[in-house]
């Protein structure tokens, strides 16, 4: 199986990274999986399973649809088991800690590893300040007098504060659905979690909305460790310093086929099969 | 090989101009749509207007009949007032129970909708919706002998808080029905965003879903307090009606409007049976105004 051995194009990491709480020793993965079955009810989506994240950094999942990305993505913060006879098998570490233990509250851990939709969805009946803080409020860590800040510095990081700044009161809604999608990641990184998960987050974008969340998460990535399931070849090469090719078997279950650091991936993969898809021979 | 004739340019000129084949005689189906489109809307109109007359002859009725007695005396005196009876008591029985019975009701029916839509797994949520049908079926007269048998008989006696738990039995369906529905319609992609930051279950449901779904909850709880207002049968062996004003004694007898109107209608006194028709006007009058500031509300909301 793949480690995260090969460091060759790893990027210049920010020097304050890791200063920042929450980090590990770089040596140590952010999210290690090991043997990872997935299952809905008697259906097995996704097996065998085992790979490691690094701290941030840009991890994508590629592979063709119904392959398992997004059901692999979910039980990385276990909205997975919110689907009927959502079952799993196997372990998911952060930070070395097991999610899947039965002492470990979902909700606890989805305040560290947040998560940014297909479709942008915003809660229609708040504000964009509101919806912004939402996780904040509703998660009952309130500080009232820190939320205009709080809220300034999420929309800035979303690359949405100056546009914005004049109508926070406004419904989130009313914004279109590139910056619908920025305020949903504006969100999602207010609680300030330590993990961003996103399942395609520009497929419903044009291209120049596209572009913004790339240079985005390009950002982000100094601050975050970030998973990305993407369509996208291009966006995966662009963004990601590492990734993971899935595909699936006879019987539909996923699996991954390779994982590495995204150069390699897209010029020179070891398995026949990733080379078929990524250059675009694939069924 | 068959070649289209009328792509090629030969083609083309035998055929029909533009203003020909628009403006030309129709063709046998197109005047057949013509035809069933003038009878489709002629019939539905027919059966727009067979609802309408009634509904409109009602209203007309019962101020013909009603007006003449809808006194000052009338609003103000209660029923058993021997020089110039009115239904102050009854209006005033309705304004108490009614609203008890929708904090039960309503509030019983909200938690359950909530909990069918937004807990109940499908087989559950199955089973309870069919016991809701059921529920929704069950003849109204049937929730007063209901709490006749139980509370009235082992507890409390003919009652106003009796009448107003009948009245509870037959919104607690209404409630529930219109909440489950109208929760089942809020996109579970909100779910999702609310759960993925952490947020608690209980939190998602009360300040994420419940809000997008206000407007049809708050129509869902006013249906069935228009629906209560009119009830008679639950009263019937519960608050049993009074002669005299009751405010606030809930453990003894109150009146009703519609228990009013039943029970001055069957009078032999020509102007108490006048006044029943009143009794309706007043009825009517509340229905309504819950009505229009239902409908002001919802709309209201979706501007907002
Ligand atoms: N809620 C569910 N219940 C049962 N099966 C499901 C459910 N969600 C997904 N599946 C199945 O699991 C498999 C993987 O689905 P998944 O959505 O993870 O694929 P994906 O790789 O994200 O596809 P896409 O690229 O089209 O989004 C598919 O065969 C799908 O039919
Ligand atoms: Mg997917």
């Amino acid at each position: 199986m793949t480690t995260d051995e090969q460091r060759s194009v790893a990027p210049a990491q920010a020097p304050t990274a890791e200063a920042a709480a929450g980090g590990t020793g770089a040596a140590s993965p952010k999210i290690e999986v090991r043997d990872l079955d997935v299952y809905y009810g008697a259906f097995r989506a996704v097996k065998g399973v085992t790979m490691a994240v690094r701290p941030r950094s840009v991890t994508a999942v590629i592979g063709p649809s119904g392959c398992g990305k997004s059901t692999f993505l979910r039980t990385l913060n276990r909205m997975h088991e919110l689907a009927p006879k959502a079952r799993v098998e196997g372990t998911v570490l952060l930070d070395g800690a097991n999610v899947y233990d039965p002492a470990v509250d979902p909700v606890r851990l989805r305040r560290y590893v947040g998560m940014v939709f297909q479709r942008p969805n915003p809660f229609p009946t708040m504000s964009i300040y509101d919806n912004v803080v939402a996780g904040i409020r509703l998660a009952g860590r309130s500080s009232r007098s820190e939320l205009d800040g709080i809220v300034e510095r999420s929309l800035r990081r979303a690359a949405l504060w100056n546009e914005v700044k004049d109508k926070l009161r406004e419904p989130g809604t009313s914004l279109s659905g590139g910056q619908q999608q920025r305020l949903c990641i504006a969100r999602a990184i207010a609680v300030d979690p330590e993990v961003v998960l996103m399942d395609e987050p520009a497929s419903a974008l044009d291209p120049v909305a596209t572009l913004r969340i790339e240079e985005l998460i390009a950002e982000l990535r100094t601050n975050y460790t970030i998973v990305i399931v993407t369509h996208n070849m291009q966006q995966a090469g662009r963004v990601s310093d590492e990734t993971a090719f899935f595909t699936m078997d006879e019987d539909r279950a996923g699996y991954l086929v390779e994982f590495g650091p995204t150069r390699e991936i897209f010029t020179n993969p070891r398995e026949q099969l990733t080379e078929d898809y990524v250059s675009g021979r694939f069924g | 090989m068959a070649v289209r004739t009328d792509l090629v340019p030969d083609g083309a000129a035998q055929r029909p101009s533009a203003a020909d084949r628009l403006l030309g005689p129709h063709r046998g189906n197109e005047r057949m749509r013509a035809v069933v489109d003038v009878v489709m809307r002629l019939v539905s109109l027919a059966a727009a207007i067979v609802v309408i007359v009634p509904l409109v002859a009602i209203v007309g009725y019962v101020l013909v009949k009603g007006l003449p007695t809808l006194t000052l005396e009338f609003l103000t005196h209660a029923s058993g007032n021997t020089e110039s009876p009115g239904a102050l008591n009854a209006i005033l029985g309705s304004l108490q129970m009614v609203p008890v019975a929708l904090l039960i009701g309503g509030s019983l029916g909200l938690l359950a909708g909530i909990y069918l839509a937004e807990y109940a797994g499908p087989r559950m949520a199955a089973g309870g919706t069919f016991l809701v049908d059921v529920l929704l079926g069950v003849p109204s007269i049937l929730a007063g002998v209901l709490v006749y048998a139980t509370l009235v008989t082992y507890w409390t006696g003919s009652s106003a808080i009796a009448g107003s738990v009948a009245l509870a039995v037959v919104m607690f369906p209404i409630v529930i029905r219109a909440s489950e529905e109208v929760l089942r319609l809020v996109p579970g992609s909100i779910r999702e965003a609310s759960l993925a930051l952490g947020i608690a279950r209980w939190r998602t449901v009360v300040s994420v879903v419940v809000p997008v779904a206000r407007a049809g909850l708050l129509t869902g709880i006013m249906l069935a307090f228009a629906r209560g207002f009119g009830e008679t049968a639950p009263l019937l062996f519960t608050a049993r009606g009074s002669e005299s004003l009751n405010v606030g004694d809930f453990s003894s007898p109150m009146a009703a409007l519609p228990l009013f109107v039943y029970q001055n209608s069957r009078l032999p006194d020509r102007t108490f049976v006048a006044q029943a028709w009143s009794a309706a006007i007043v009825l009517l009058a509340i229905v309504l105004a819950i009505n229009v500031i239902v409908r002001g509300r919802s709309v209201g909301s979706r501007v907002e």
